[in-house]
């Protein structure tokens, strides 16, 4: 008898909300296909109370994220980096399917997201060294100013760069301290679920990243409108549904990244603005005398 | 006891020059604008001050049209050095008339003179002294990267200021962009017009190239204009959070950048372990600074219960020694009001007060017939849900709560959209250090209120507004890519 091939344990393709992987609670899914249309996976379809569980789960893990140590910090996000490493093999397979590239240019692509990590990583004791400082105020006062995190940022994904795009944006949320919510890119969203794995299992704690599959036009409102989400990133909302977005997320004044008009170029170096845009600086005085 | 009184000292109001007619400072000239004249009242006494020319839309296109002009010629091009000593010339020229500036302010807004003279003055020249030195360092500053190089101005801001502390409020605006090669027009408030006006003829005799300040007077509706307008690349508020957030609403969607300095309601905590007596002068300078007519007061009192009656009881003995009255009094602790609409304010939401259920208390001072007053008031036994604990009441009238734990001291701060600033007393450093930590909120004052600097970053968390103003931050917002996270 011929000996018969083995069969693959196919994955399904959940959301990530508070430190676990439940379905949406909408039972919606949609199938995620490659560019040349062969069929990938069903993935879930974030509802808006998967949102909002979503930034309930945010709001409780701000606490301790933004209190943990910098050094702390520093370290979990170089863990991000390690676990990614071994995985490396199964993200370059699935950037290529989702973003249609050759080999090699997949391969550089998952090793630059890996490499990010590591630099952001070495930012978060640094901030408040390149930030902030003391303040030669003119009087007899200690004042001195520290950036701190904002809160919940919301983060419409990339729809292009599945992973290093995703990448790209959500690293500098968690090294200022900030947790996030993050709508994937609707359609090459698979990527952006294993790192969600890879999260789960680098000590990043449970709600600290949140990461929703669906569509940012679908969810970009509550985001914008949610009153507990301190921040927005529009990167991944159409250019028409920009400024509806921004006017929405005035209503609690939120910090509103200004999303180039394009899709960067995500391999290009980042610089500090996108951590900056999420920091507030804090001023504290204390009288000097006997 | 022999009880001493203090004889009335007032400041001589010639020394203000007040004019009858003010106008409108556009392209380094004073012009007619076509909108409506405004009249600006002494809100101490209820009289017409001076007439005000306000701007149309036709002139703020000339306004924008002249710092664009003077932006792309001249002040952006110029080299750091130069645009430096014009900013100090600035400073020195308020420090010559400070005392021509206090009494003006004073007539204008109502505030004591010792405030005027001591506080809003000296430190709006500061601010500019402070800045001018910035206009040649902005490559130290931390903006420049390797591929943009030197971080570059933005062009024209358009910058609309309350009236509660009209030339200080102008610094703060009109000195970092100008340090940073921007140009500016500048709406003042509608009730607090004239040492913005002053300031126009500073920049006059410091010979500012034309253009590159200029000042708009008008209304709400001058400020729409302003912050609207398509040659306006940055927008800078100081105000209502209900304002700021119709500014936000507006200019979404659009490249124009945006910073929002808006309203608090903010905790002022006092542990049982506090200097006593040093809190309540803390206490009382945190909420009747400024007739309270200040975003960053204290507005709340949040008292630990043990000392709860204490320090009532010696809050009330002291705040009926304030001395309310004639602005222009050296002596007067409270000045006037500003305007009947925020008196009228006030009194709406004290009555509200009443009505859910607080004790009020309020001074037995005597109070001028004439002119717009409030007797320091202070409420006790307030709950959260309160109006008097949740809105920004911006007026003499301080909303005290009690709380037991230090993390129910932290929970009753923090449960406020607002954000700006808050204040602990206590001896114990290490609690100060946790709490200033666990506030959120832009400015935590420890054992002090109402501390202002102009390296000092000021500004606020959550819906109390976005972006510094002060310290190396404060540039931020007039420089490019500096503050938005554009990658």
């Amino acid at each position: 008898m011929a000996k018969s091939e083995r069969v693959s344990v196919a994955k399904t393709y959940k959301l990530y909300i508070g430190g676990k992987f439940p379905r949406s609670e909408s039972g919606r899914s949609y199938p995620v296909t490659s560019e040349s249309g062969a069929f990938l996976a069903n993935a879930s379809q974030a509802s808006r109370k998967d949102l909002r569980d979503a930034v309930v789960a945010a709001r409780s893990a701000f606490g301790g994220w933004s209190g943990a140590t910098a050094y702390n910090r520093g370290q979990v996000l170089y863990r991000v980096a390690e676990v990614m490493e071994g995985r490396r093999e199964q993200f370059i397979a699935e950037v290529r399917d989702a973003e249609n590239v050759r080999p090699r240019t997949a391969e550089s692509l998952v090793d630059t997201a890996i490499d990010r990590w590591v630099w952001y990583a070495g930012w978060t004791d640094k901030l408040a060294a390149v930030l902030g400082g003391t303040n030669p105020v003119a009087g007899p006062y200690f004042s001195f100013t520290v950036p701190e995190p904002t809160g919940v940022v919301g983060v419409l994904a990339p729809q292009r760069s599945s992973l290093l795009g995703l990448v790209s944006v959500l690293a500098p949320v968690l090294a200022t301290g900030c947790t996030a919510v993050v709508v994937s890119s609707a359609a090459r969203p698979l990527p952006a679920i294993t790192l969600s794995e890879v999260l789960a299992t680098s000590d990043i704690p449970g709600g600290v990243v949140n990461l929703l599959t669906g569509h940012a036009a679908e969810l970009g409102s509550w985001l914008a409108s949610h009153a507990d989400v301190n921040a927005l990133d529009l990167t991944g909302a159409d250019a028409e549904h920009r400024t509806e977005l921004a006017r929405s997320a005035a209503d609690t004044v939120k910090r509103v990244l200004r999303a180039p008009e394009d899709e960067p170029d995500w391999t290009s170096s980042p610089g500090i603005g996108r951590m900056r845009a999420y920091l507030e600086d804090k001023t504290v005085w204390h009288p000097m005398g006997v | 006891m022999p009880v001493f009184d203090y004889a009335p000292a007032p400041e001589n109001r010639e020394i203000a020059r007040v004019k009858q007619y003010y106008q409108p400072f556009i392209g380094g000239g004073f012009v007619d604008g076509g909108g409506e004249p405004l009249k600006t009242l002494n809100p101490a006494t209820g009289e017409v001050l001076a007439e005000v020319s306000t701007v149309a839309s036709s002139d703020v296109d000339s306004a924008v049209t002249a710092a664009r002009k003077a932006f792309e010629r001249v002040w952006s091009p110029m080299p750091g050095a130069e645009r430096a000593k014009y900013i100090y010339r600035i400073a020195r020229l308020i420090q010559e008339r400070a005392r021509e500036l206090a009494v003006l302010e004073s007539l204008d807004n109502g505030k004591p003179i010792k405030e005027s003279r001591d506080a809003d003055i000296p430190t709006a020249a500061a601010h500019f002294f402070y800045h001018a030195g910035w206009a040649d360092k902005l490559d130290y500053a931390g903006f420049s990267t390797s591929t943009a190089g030197p971080p570059q101005p933005l062009g024209v801001a358009g910058q609309v200021i309350p009236w509660n502390f009209p030339l200080l409020m102008l610094a703060w605006k009109i000195a970092p962009a100008l340090a940073t090669g921007n140009t500016v027009v500048l709406k003042p408030a509608e009730t607090t017009p004239l040492t913005a006006l002053v300031f126009a003829e500073i920049c006059q005799q410091a010979e500012l190239p034309p253009g590159v300040v200029n000042i708009v007077p008008g209304a709400g509706d001058v400020g729409e204009m302003l912050v609207t307008h398509p040659g306006i690349d940055k927008v800078a508020f100081t105000g209502s959070t209900e304002v700021g957030k119709l500014i936000q609403r507006q200019l979404a969607g659009t490249r124009t950048r945006l910073t929002l300095e808006l309203g608090g309601k903010a905790a002022n905590v006092v542990f049982d372990d506090a200097p006593l007596d040093q809190a309540i002068e803390g206490i009382v300078n945190g909420i009747f600074f400024n007739q309270g007519h200040v975003c960053c007061a204290g507005s709340r009192l949040l008292v630990q219960e043990s000392v709860a009656d204490e320090v009532l009881a010696k809050l009330r003995a002291r705040v009926e020694t304030l001395r309310l009255g004639d602005p222009l009094d050296k002596n007067t602790d409270i000045g006037a009001i500003n305007s009947a609409e925020q008196l009228a304010k006030i009194r709406e939401l004290v009555a509200s007060g009443e009505d859910e259920g607080a004790q009020r208390w309020t001074s037995s001072c005597p109070v001028p017939e004439k002119g717009y007053f409030f007797a320091p008031t202070v409420f006790s036994g307030v709950e959260s849900s309160m109006r008097i604990a949740r809105e920004e009441i911006f007026g003499p009238v301080l909303s005290v709560q009690t709380f037991r734990t230090p993390d129910e001291a932290v929970t009753k701060a923090n449960t406020t959209p607002y954000g700006l600033s808050a204040g602990v007393w206590t001896e114990k450093g290490s609690r100060i250090l946790w709490l200033s930590n666990a506030l959120r909120a832009g400015v935590v004052w420890a054992n002090t209120f109402n501390r202002f600097d102009p390296s000092a970053p000021f500004g606020g968390y959550k819906e109390s507004g976005f972006g510094r103003e002060g310290g190396r931050s404060g540039l931020a917002a007039y420089l490019k890519g500096a503050d938005d996270g554009e990658v």
